[in-house]
């Protein structure tokens, strides 16, 4: 490899992008600089997003499961919930990631800066730190990684200790015995399957016709049917028209079809109506960064913004806000900063929604292959023949993939059921390595486990399901 | 619940129709019998009607399609009228649907769509590694031709492919109508026993790729021969001394520095030729191709600047291509750039030949095998060394008196040596 030590690299913020990036950059033995506001790296996702709410939703299944088996004569006592203990746990969970990053960064001589990096011009940045003090650092390259944070509905009383954004609702300071989650996205669904877990009676306004709009319908019912019976109530296009805070809670109105009882009081509203770039304060218009209406940093396919000394990452550089799409970009841009002819061109970046049950896809949804107009044939596998899901008592999933007619390729996979976000690796791992139908068919899978449902839904292309009978597929 | 649109019957004897233009796009509310689309047949055009009444879902034939009775060609939400297909109120929540849809879509990235805009949607036919590999020796991995079950893409794939674009198949990925006419060919069956082999990669980027040049480039080949004796005497001190450095001397390594000082003195051979713009572009480098013939075929490694390297340089250079284009491991970068060729036969005893130009260049020279001869010359016959060479050159930018000028300036410098070191 040749010499990179004088290769100064700027990065700005610590999450699943930028600590990738940085960590890749030192073993390049480029001078990297890393800049975040928080002591340790993780950014939202291991302070505030994915860590602490899986640990959360963990919880969840457990006390769910705990009084589902009272129907096949296992009966637990009412569980106990020790809120400061569980808070405890979940704490320790994400100190001990970030904590692992911290120790991983000094060992790669990374310099780490607490504090908020701006630009200067081109080359510059100056870090306000915690203690009012300022440091300049100039760059050769530097890459902006600074993420996403809740977006803020317009006269929703933020301020008030009732209402919650996403990292509101991960501190878990109460369980409140009423909770209106506004939004049916997967951040509300997620965190409103914890707060139902723990006790609160949850109720969910969606805008949209239907719960995780855009997702496949067939994907997104099992779980809706499961979710009424979680929720207290699930109001679909129905929105908050007004909302104020008063002593004996949250007075909200809203407004939906035919909705018998428009005006409202819960203890708490979780205000998940989505996540919006932080490309202000970066003072990127002393720099030549294009930002588009959205807020999003333009990039070329390497990451490179329009300032060529700068490249973005992650959610501040768009869509989808996955952290793993973030890690992933982190690499192409570092390598693109170390020369290598690479390019940020996956040809499929799943995504999981935490419910229970779960929800991931990857690739071309069938929503995506009917309104691109892509020609496509559709395999699904129920899981009410899948033995391992009968086992748990969960035959609710379903397993399908999207192929081509003709070449057999698979264009994509959704998955409903337990462990889908485990599972969807394989469909993921089938795109990348350009497999058709019949490489999953001669893989052989492990019994029992729903991992077969992947491979028996590709018999079901080909009409030669074991355990389900489907004649063969129309090709054309 | 969306209703399927399917093709209706036709008429008897007619299977299939082209669609001539879609008259409907998804969310339009159509009426009953209302035209949907227009298709023509064998025998004749027509509107068909739609026989539901409501929104359209979707389109799932688009104008140029080829369609079969039983085919759907729209589906239909029923019961939606005109009216109740606008309802004001549900405009906000439509927008914040498509705003809190954000975060969930797997939505392909601006970037990667800018990637694939040229081409289709579907994804590439290849596996992560092999993409980064194509990337890393400057190939377009939607170019390559997949050999795989229905056309993946292997790495040997993008490593063939890579090497018949070097063999200069710029028409490699041009839709088979681009391709040279081929005259129809009788039944040799009916002759005797034939057997039929395909043509490699290495084999259909040079047809195509002479045919080409041949057919573009008006040619003129003019022939001569240099007295290499003395060159020969040298050759032969400093073998030892080129093999040292890794290198074999040969004549084509000495032709190859006498080529390069002959364009530097003669800039018009160094040249293409740009017919759209009238125009003939002079070359400021001097990169040399020299054709090496593998068990694969023919290839063109290129030596570049070889006016800037000594003879030494250059045996051991093209000793180490010759090696790697043996080996099929030769990268596009070592057969790119070339900006005129010389090509050997002299080890297969030819003497003088037609070689063909390879475009874009304008000249190429062919070397054939050098012959002890009896030369009169100052009173006396002698045993001369005379290597016979041939030059083909591009009449449009090269005309008969330059090319003769240009070989015998290379014949001088072959028979005096110093030449070289007086005038390169």
């Amino acid at each position: 490899m040749s010499d990179m030590s004088d290769k100064r690299v700027v990065v700005l913020g610590a999450g699943p992008g930028g600590y990738p990036a940085a960590f890749h950059a030192a073993e390049y033995g480029m001078q990297v600089t890393l800049v975040d506001p928080a002591i340790s790296p993780g950014g939202v996702c291991l302070y505030r997003g994915c860590i602490p709410s899986k640990t959360l939703l963990h919880i969840a299944r457990v006390l769910f499961e705990s009084r589902e088996v009272a129907e096949w004569g296992v009966t637990f006592a009412e569980p106990q919930i020790d809120l400061d203990k569980l808070r405890a746990w979940k704490d320790r969970v994400v100190s001990r990631l970030t904590g692992g990053l911290g120790s991983q960064s000094r060992r790669r001589q990374v310099n780490s800066i607490q504090g908020r990096g701006r630009f200067l011009n081109a080359q510059t940045i100056v870090v306000e730190k915690p203690d009012g003090s300022q440091e300049q650092v100039e760059f050769d390259h530097a890459i902006v990684a600074t993420g996403s944070q809740p977006a803020v509905v317009p006269g929703f009383p933020v301020g008030s200790p009732r209402v919650m954004d996403s990292t509101g609702a991960l501190l878990l300071s109460d369980i409140p015995k009423t909770l209106l989650v506004v939004g049916g996205g997967y951040i509300g669904l997620e965190l409103g399957t914890v707060y139902a877990a723990l006790g609160s009676k949850v109720t969910v306004v969606e805008m949209a016709k239907s719960l995780l709009a855009g997702v496949d319908r067939d994907l997104a019912e099992p779980l809706e049917r499961r979710l009424k019976e979680v929720f207290e109530e699930i109001l679909v296009e129905t929105r908050v028209a007004q909302m104020e805070v008063k002593d004996d809670g949250m007075h909200v109105k809203l407004i939906g079809l035919d909705l018998p009882n428009p005006e409202r009081v819960f203890d708490k509203v979780l205000v998940a109506v989505g996540r919006k770039p932080n490309s202000k304060d970066l003072s990127l218009e002393n720099t030549g960064v294009k930002v588009n209406a959205k807020g999003f940093i333009e990039t070329d396919p390497q990451r490179r913004t329009a300032e060529p000394t700068i490249f973005a990452i992650g959610d501040v550089a768009g869509e989808p806000m996955l952290a793993h799409k973030a890690t992933h970009e982190a690499r192409v841009a570092v390598d693109a900063i170390a020369g290598k002819p690479t390019v940020f061109e996956p040809q499929a970046i799943p995504a999981v929604v935490f419910t229970d049950p779960e929800i991931a896809w990857t690739g071309l949804t069938e929503t995506q292959a009917l309104n691109q107009n892509v020609s496509h044939v559709v395999a699904r596998f129920p899981w009410i023949a899948s033995g391992r899901a009968t086992t748990l008592g969960r035959n609710e999933g379903l397993t399908k993939l999207v192929l081509d007619p003709h070449t057999e390729r698979i264009l994509g996979v959704g998955i409903v059921g337990v462990g889908a976000g485990e599972m969807i690796a394989e469909g993921t791992l089938a795109l990348e390595m350009g497999a058709r139908a019949g490489d999953l068919t001669a893989t052989i899978h492990a019994h029992p486990t729903m991992s077969e449902t992947v491979m028996e839904a590709a018999e079901v292309f080909h009409g030669k399901s074991a355990h389900i009978y489907t004649p063969k597929q129309d090709r054309r | 619940m969306a209703t399927a649109f399917k093709l209706p019957e036709l008429g008897e004897g007619i299977k299939s129709a082209d669609v001539v233009s879609v008259m409907v796009k998804p969310g339009d509310v159509i009426k009953k019998d209302q035209g949907v689309i227009e298709i023509e047949s064998e025998k004749a055009s027509a509107k068909v009607p739609s026989p539901v009444a409501g929104k359209v879902a979707e389109v799932r034939v688009k104008e140029g399609d080829k369609i079969k009775p039983g085919q759907v060609i729209i589906t239909v939400e029923e019961g939606v009228t005109a009216a109740a297909a606008t309802p004001k109120q549900t405009a906000p929540a439509k927008a914040a649907e498509s705003k809190k849809q954000a975060p969930v879509a797997p939505e392909p990235p601006k970037a990667a769509l800018a990637i694939s805009a040229a081409s289709d949607r579907t994804p590439v036919f290849a596996s992560p590694s092999v993409r980064q590999f194509a990337r890393e020796i400057g190939v377009n991995i939607r170019t390559v031709p997949g050999s795989g079950p229905a056309g993946r893409i292997s790495m040997e794939d993008v490593k063939s492919h890579a090497r018949s674009l070097a063999a200069g198949q710029v028409a490699a990925s041009a839709p088979p109508a681009a391709r040279p006419a081929a005259t129809p060919l009788p039944d040799f069956t009916k002759v005797g026993e034939v057997t039929r082999e395909p043509m490699n990669a290495v084999r259909r980027a040079t047809a195509a790729h002479m045919a080409r040049c041949w057919a573009e480039i008006p040619h003129v080949t003019i022939f001569d021969r240099a007295d290499i004796t003395a060159a020969e005497e040298l050759r032969k001190q400093y073998k030892t001394k080129a093999k040292a450095g890794g290198g074999k001397l040969t004549i084509t390594a000495i032709l190859l520095k006498v080529a390069a000082v002959a364009l530097k003195t003669f800039p018009r051979v160094n040249a293409s030729v740009d017919m759209a713009k009238q125009e003939t572009i002079l070359k400021r480098y001097y990169h040399i191709g020299c054709a090496v013939d593998t068990p694969r075929g023919l290839v063109v490694p290129v030596i570049r600047d070889a006016d800037k390297k000594s003879i030494l340089q250059i045996a051991a250079e093209l000793a180490q291509l010759s090696e790697k284009a043996r080996a099929g491991k030769l990268g596009l970068n070592d057969m790119q750039g070339g900006t005129f060729t010389i090509t050997n036969l002299g080890g297969l005893g030819t003497t003088y030949f037609t070689p063909i130009v390879n475009a874009p260049e304008v000249a190429i020279l062919g070397v054939g095998r050098a012959t002890m001869e009896s030369s009169y010359a100052e009173g006396m016959c002698r045993p001369r060394l005379m290597l016979p060479l041939s030059l083909s050159f591009d009449h449009r930018v090269v005309d008969g008196a330059d090319g003769a000028r240009f070989l015998h300036w290379i014949v001088d410098a072959m028979e005096k040596p110093l030449l070289l070191a007086m005038e390169g």
